[in-house]
């Protein structure tokens, strides 16, 4: 069997306020295989958001050993992660985070930036992405212009431009009426089922849960049987 | 890697008013510094502009100017007789005596006294000096109490246009004639026949005696022979110089005050710039976030920024440097400390003063927007996203 995509090996994480250690998420250990659709559940505050970052390598452990797509984490400096996150990683977030002042290519254009392709591959490669998420008209249009439904499929897009192993997305349809969010649903579920893509997905949205492949549930900081 | 310029653009663009208040500040930082500097520019220009290359000029030895300098007429005869003096093609010898004096005219329009040099000169005086040309009118004629005066003096001062009078020495003396002197300071004299001014004044001294050399290597042993020789006690200077000389002081002392003033104001600029950036990147957390979670390095951010801030920067300079630059249209007058009378002279804007004012408002701008900068990318990706 292939190595997993995702490896976490008693993985801890805690804050410390002035003297006091607060625990956010206690001895994780959870593999997740290449292609799997995962969705994390549980109470707010439960460290859902937390684990998310630490697996989309934008926050690092306390303690134990996280390896995704082949590299340790612990490892890396500061530039290396980010190098790693710009291959390794697609984000996808509540409220889009595009960039208000770029139209919908240049944001997704944006991660292109930092490979080596040229203006006009860059340009190409976007407007693949947005025609993939079905908003090839829409290309010159600003975040503010277009609805948010469209806005995180131009999020997708951003995500998906650099062709990344792994998407991470929090709330992704926390922000959309049921309309969008089942459109945005299907868009995931397409990029799982037809592309490949590996998916970990946290979400309060039963609904949305029902999409995913495999749920786990995530209850102050440790994993709960249902 | 690089975040494009686009970006940091745009926003400036999309909070125009910040931007434009912030800008603003800049700008009327560097207007006031470019102006600074275009004044003594001007004032340099107009006196170094009143000396010629080819003359020399002699005073009494430690004279700091022709009105403190008296030369008598044996001390004149013997300067006179220079084997070195040109002479024009009639065979005529380029050496003019002139007498300076200082009378108090009022003002038009404010009806205030100010002090004006009466320059009393030879024909030669006028062929020496090329650069003065009549515009209107005629020369003065001999033996009648005539003037010419300098454009500046017929547009400034009572009596001073074209067929008035101006009243000195006991006497009432036309305008007969106005000249211009490419922007030289002689556009701030009254000339008149020496031989007339020195009986209004019945002062039987000169203050100069200029003169044009043949050869270029004339000024040496005319400076060397005049200065040891033991019947005068006279000093020998190039023409320019001793107008660059007096421009010295007066335009040091605008500049060090000037710049001393602006770099206090530049002060009130940067802490703007800096308050504006710092509102930009308070708003711009999660955006930033997302930039660092995308893979942009540190370096990135804080070059998007220092970008930003140094585009707003070369905003305010541009528009302060084109503010300053209309003053060319005015002319401004003041005491040349060095005679003690009213010199008129012009703001003039060079390619100098251009690079000096944007590189001074760049510098606000990088002074300003530096620290904000660090902290947009010092910022952790996670909090940046709690924040919000
Ligand atoms: N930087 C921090 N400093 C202190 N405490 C933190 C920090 N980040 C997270 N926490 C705490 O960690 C816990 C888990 O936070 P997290 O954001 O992972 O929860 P979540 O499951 O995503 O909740 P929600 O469903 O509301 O998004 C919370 O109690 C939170 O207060
Ligand atoms: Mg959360």
């Amino acid at each position: 069997m292939a190595d997993p995509l995702i490896e976490l090996v008693d993985v801890s994480k805690s804050y410390r306020r002035d003297t006091l250690e607060i625990p956010v998420l206690q001895n994780i250990t959870m593999t997740v295989p290449e292609g799997e659709f995962l969705a994390l559940m549980g109470p707010s505050g439960s460290g859902k958001t937390t684990l998310l970052n630490l697996i989309a390598g934008i926050d690092r452990p306390t303690g134990g050993i996280l390896r995704v797509a082949g590299t340790e984490l612990g490892g890396l400096s500061e530039t290396e992660l980010a190098q790693w996150r710009s291959r390794t990683i697609g984000f996808i977030f509540q409220f889009y985070n595009l960039l208000p002042v770029l139209t919908a290519l240049e944001n997704v254009e944006l991660p292109l930036l930092l490979t080596p392709l040229s203006k006009h591959e860059r340009r190409e490669h976007a407007a693949v992405a947005l025609e993939l998420v079905g908003l090839a008209d829409r290309v010159h249009h600003y975040p503010k212009q277009l609805s948010g439904g469209q806005e995180q499929r131009v999020a997708i897009a951003r995500a998906i431009v650099t062709d990344p192993p792994l998407l991470v997305a929090d709330e992704p349809t926390g922000d959309l009426d049921r309309t969008s969010a089942q459109e945005i649903m299907n868009l995931l579920g397409r990029l799982n089922a037809e592309y490949g893509k590996t998916i970990v997905m946290v979400t309060h949205d039963p609904r949305a849960a029902e999409r995913a492949r495999k749920v786990i549930h995530l209850d102050k900081g440790a994993f709960v049987q249902m | 890697m690089i975040i494009p310029l686009n970006y940091s653009f745009r926003n400036l663009w999309t909070r125009r008013l910040t931007t434009f208040l912030t800008a603003g500040g800049i700008a009327l930082v560097i207007f006031v510094f470019s102006a600074v500097l275009m004044l003594a520019n001007g004032l340099e220009k107009t006196l170094v502009g009143t000396g010629s290359d080819k003359n020399a000029i002699v005073l009494r030895k430690g004279a700091q100017s022709e009105f403190m300098s008296m030369l008598d007429r044996n001390a004149i005869n013997i300067i006179q007789s220079q084997p070195e003096i040109a002479a024009d093609p009639e065979g005529k010898r380029l050496a003019a005596s002139e007498v300076v004096v200082l009378i108090n005219l009022p003002k038009r329009g404010t009806n205030k006294p100010s002090h004006v040099q009466i320059r009393g000169v030879a024909p030669e005086s006028l062929t020496m000096r090329p650069q003065v040309t009549l515009t209107a009118g005629r020369r003065w004629r001999e033996g009648l109490s005539e003037v010419i005066v300098g454009r500046e003096v017929a547009e400034r001062f009572q009596g001073g246009g074209l067929g008035e009078t101006i009243r000195f020495g006991m006497r009432d003396w036309t305008v007969v004639g106005v000249f211009e002197a490419e922007g030289a300071g002689f556009e701030s004299e009254i000339w008149v026949d020496a031989e007339q001014l020195v009986q209004a004044f019945r002062r039987p001294v000169f203050s100069s005696i200029t003169m044009q050399l043949s050869g270029a290597g004339d000024f040496a042993s005319l400076k060397s022979r005049l200065e040891a020789d033991p019947r005068l006690t006279v000093e020998v200077e190039r023409e320019k110089q001793f107008y660059a000389k007096q421009s010295e002081m007066m335009a040091t002392f605008i500049r060090v005050l000037g710049i001393f003033v602006t770099v206090i104001f530049s002060l009130g600029a940067m802490i703007g710039a800096m308050i504006t950036m710092y509102a930009s990147v308070a708003n711009r957390t999660t955006e930033i976030g997302t930039m660092r979670a995308l893979g942009f390095p540190r370096r990135s951010i804080l070059g998007a920024f220092l970008f930003e801030s140094l585009l707003l920067a070369a905003i305010g300079g541009g528009v302060g440097i084109l503010l300053a630059s209309f003053l060319q249209f005015f002319t401004v007058s003041t005491t040349n400390f060095a005679t003690f009378s009213e010199l008129a002279f012009r703001f003039i804007l060079s390619p100098s003063i251009v690079i000096e004012s944007l590189i001074f408002s760049l510098a606000m701008g990088f002074f300003g927007g530096f620290l904000p900068a660090v902290s947009a990318s010092r910022r952790k990706i996670v909090e940046a996203f709690r924040a919000s």
